[in-house]
């Protein structure tokens, strides 16, 4: 199984994973800075599948990529691209060159990105392909054909604690959970509140038992940033004394240092959460800021001292 | 008859729940809401990009099509309330167009891929402990084709 799964069992330190960045050209040196970038902070990161629908190097290609340069992958697969052929064919090919991790979302809809006249797909949705993922792994595809020697995936899933019905949020991860799905990614979001009650719930109705809650939040360096959150991406509702906050910092500098402490905030909560594992980071900044969130939070392979003293940092 | 079925059920499902005659009708459990009325056609709940006022992502001057079932789900029978937790088969695409209403009388509605149910077909699994399933529905598997 996965070193990301191995982390995750041992409950020794929380996980830290990251979002990979998307790559069109430049070919694999491409990749590989990017991932040169990442691994010493972190533990594994989302190759994703055309995020907000919008084409790009595809989730196999970048996931083998960053195997190959020594980074451990999560491939994202969304639903809203491939019938269940495809999908499964991308998870079982994906695995021939060593990637086990799979996160299964919905996608979102093909009216997000810039190719708004594409078909939609959706012939599974999300929970369905946690099963028939898991399914892989055991040892048969959907149709039920036999797969001899199944690769050891790791299949998990994401949730968003954040977006309506906000009480039927647990019930659904635990549905993900029942399908098969040993972690989940949660949608960035900016009400701590909901994200506490949805761990709460988690934990109280036996999710994080099987399954890891990894929660998320991004790094940006803009009120505006924020503002385009709140009004174009799918699922993400920020609260307007917020960005008034980050706002009415001052000049760019102090807006900048204001958003990162925001983003900081919400990391330590989510971290002083009961039944939270890790956190996933995604980084609109580029400039560093990652870097010195795992160092301010203590955690990732580079500075958790836990990781450190039992030998799990991967050098 | 079986020609004019799925006439009739069309014209009086269409009117009320908007009907797509996906042919394998879960109305009962999912609040009496048609799953595939969602733009994203999702049978197990809602997606992550439902907004803040319950409405649509794709359309958003629709009210999300699950926020509506689950509010619906708790007027329904208790076993019907209950049944909108199932984890529902991914849709079997042949039997759109046809009567869900025949489909349910005749079982078919209810088929699914035996790997569905966590089995593997071939009698040299790799699963420790999956063994060989009769498989009651040729016609769905075809025993050997892939041999």
């Amino acid at each position: 199984m996965s070193r990301l799964s191995d982390l995750i069992a041992a409950g020794t330190r929380p996980v830290v994973t990251a979002e990979f960045p998307s790559i069109d050209g430049g070919g694999l040196p491409a990749v590989e800075r990017a991932a040169d970038e990442l691994r010493p902070y972190v533990d594994a990161v989302n190759a994703t599948d055309n995020p907000a629908a919008h084409a790009h190097a595809s989730n196999t290609s970048i996931a083998i990529g960053m195997a190959q340069f020594g980074l451990e992958p999560i491939m994202q697969v969304v639903c809203r691209d491939k019938n269940r052929l495809a999908m499964q064919a991308d998870i079982i090919g994906a695995s021939l060159f060593g990637v086990e991790n799979v996160a299964c979302l919905t996608g979102d809809d093909v009216t997000a990105g810039d190719e708004p006249e594409a078909r939609r797909v959706f012939d599974l949705d999300s929970t369905q392909l946690v099963k028939v993922a898991s399914g892989l792994a055991e040892g048969h595809y959907l149709s039920g054909r036999a797969i001899k020697q199944p690769p050891a995936l790791f299949v998990g899933a994401v949730e968003n604690p954040f977006a309506p019905p906000l009480d039927y949020r647990v019930l659904r991860a635990l549905k993900k959970s029942e399908a098969g799905a040993r972690f989940l990614q949660l949608q960035i979001g900016y009400y701590p509140e909901r994200l506490e009650a949805f761990v709460r719930g988690c934990v109280d109705a036996g999710v994080t038992r099987t399954t890891a809650l990894i929660p998320t939040v991004v790094l940006t360096k803009s009120a505006k940033a924020l503002s385009f959150m709140d009004e174009s991406v799918p699922g993400i509702s920020i609260p307007a004394d917020v960005i008034a906050r980050v706002a009415g910092a001052g000049d760019k500098d102090a807006i900048a240092e204001e958003s990162y402490r925001l983003t900081l905030e919400l990391s330590r909560h989510a971290l002083s959460l009961t039944g939270v594992s890790g956190i996933h980071l995604t980084d609109f900044r580029h400039d560093g800021s990652l870097e010195r969130l795992v160092r301010d939070l203590g955690i990732g392979p580079a500075f958790d001292p836990v990781a450190t003293a039992s030998g799990a940092t991967s050098g | 008859m079986a020609k004019l079925l799925p006439l009739l059920e069309h014209a009086v499902k269409k009117p009320v729940w908007d009907c797509r005659m996906c042919g394998q009708c879960v109305l009962h459990s999912t609040g009496m809401t048609c799953p595939m009325t969602c733009p994203k056609t999702l049978r197990n709940g809602p997606c992550g990009g439902v907004r803040e006022d319950g409405h649509c992502e794709v359309k958003p001057e629709m009210r999300c099509v699950w926020v509506k079932a689950e509010e619906r789900s708790h007027a329904l029978p208790h076993h019907w309330e209950e049944e909108f937790h199932d984890l529902r088969p991914p849709v079997d695409n042949r039997l759109q167009g046809t009567s869900s209403w025949t489909n349910l009388l005749t079982g078919r509605d209810r088929r699914t891929p035996a790997g569905w149910q966590g089995v593997a077909r071939e009698r040299h699994s790799a699963v420790p402990g999956a063994s060989m399933v009769e498989v009651d529905e040729p016609a769905t598997l075809p025993e050997g084709f892939h041999a």
